[in-house]
């Protein structure tokens, strides 16, 4: 199994593979920003500030996601001591990263209309600025470590410390009094968000988790030239 | 209708700025990852061409190194 997980395999497909995300990730932006912007309709509350929630939702749901990914693939690359599944995580970060500043940031415009402030020291926004300090100390291990044995046993220990806070961001509604409704969206149980707002969330999260596939495959390619830059040296 | 899009009752100021914000990130975010990216292939090209030829062609046998080379790696 660890044959494929070899940087040759993995970049003859990694090299071919930017230019077709890049082109799908466009018309599913497109879609997702039409849908999002102009064909959705707006809510009886909010009115057209839950548009909002098309760039914050996914932004949103897509950081977790790939701190979870992080974890999980450091907890593998630690116990099988595989060096290119380190690598894997750490191209996915920069993206993971970006996305929970969007998350925040565009929470925050959201929460002017609604709640009536920008900033509030509310469970799920705390939990979240937690989330985006952990991304920062995960980049910042790469860049201050440089021994390889070093830099994958602090960053796992990052990334094992910070997936605490994933069920806390998740559950934080539930478990406290936040100024954050509850879930609207149940995989077990029926959504209480209609289909027509729905629709454009999932296009757009389809658009964001392909805007992270494309960075992470730059970002990947990008870093096994270094390592061939380095093997160069040694010829 | 043109209106509506724009100024959305009120809250076009908040829901434009959040999509822009997004959308500037994104391109951030990928102009630095492209120029890192430009940076290094051309670093690996530069050394790779003072290579002699014997080291040269070691060097190529490794199917990476002639994908780095060629144009199939670029965006």
């Amino acid at each position: 199994m660890i044959k494929y997980f070899e940087p040759s395999k993995i970049f003859s497909i990694t090299s071919k593979a930017p230019k077709y995300v890049l082109f799908l990730f466009i018309i599913v932006l497109s879609i997702g920003l039409t849908e999002g912007l102009v064909l959705s309709p707006e809510d009886y509350k909010q009115s057209h500030s839950v548009r909002i929630m098309y760039v914050h939702v996914p932004a949103a749901w897509t950081t977790l996601g790939i701190f979870t990914a992080i974890t999980f693939l450091s907890i593998i690359g630690y116990i099988f001591k595989i060096k290119n599944i380190f690598l894997i995580s750490k191209s996915l970060a920069p993206s993971g990263f970006v996305f929970c500043i969007i998350a925040l940031v565009t929470g925050s415009i959201w929460g002017k209309p609604t709640w009536g402030t920008w900033w509030a020291w509310d469970a799920r926004i705390t939990s979240m600025l937690i989330l985006s300090l952990f991304y920062g100390m995960y980049l910042l291990a790469w860049r201050i470590y440089e021994k390889s044995d070093q830099i994958f046993k602090v960053t796992s220990l990052i990334a094992i410390i910070g997936i605490i806070n994933v069920p806390i961001i998740k559950y934080s509604v539930d478990w406290w009094n936040t100024l954050h409704q509850p879930a609207s969206i149940n995989i077990l149980s029926k959504s209480s968000i209609h289909s027509s707002m729905l629709f454009p969330l999932f296009i757009m999260t389809a658009a964001f988790v392909l805007f992270s596939l494309l960075i992470f495959l730059m970002k990947y390619n990008t870093e096994l030239i270094k390592i061939k830059n380095k093997g160069l040296d040694r010829l | 209708m043109i209106n509506e899009i724009i100024f959305m009752n009120g809250y076009g100021l908040y829901v434009w700025s959040a999509f822009v914000f997004t959308l500037l990130s994104f391109t951030s975010l990928f102009v630095v990852i492209k120029i890192q990216y430009t940076k290094e292939r051309k670093k690996f090209i530069t050394k790779f061409g003072t290579l002699n030829s014997e080291r040269a062609a070691f060097a190529r046998s490794q199917s990476i190194n002639s994908e780095i080379l060629s144009n199939i790696s670029k965006i």
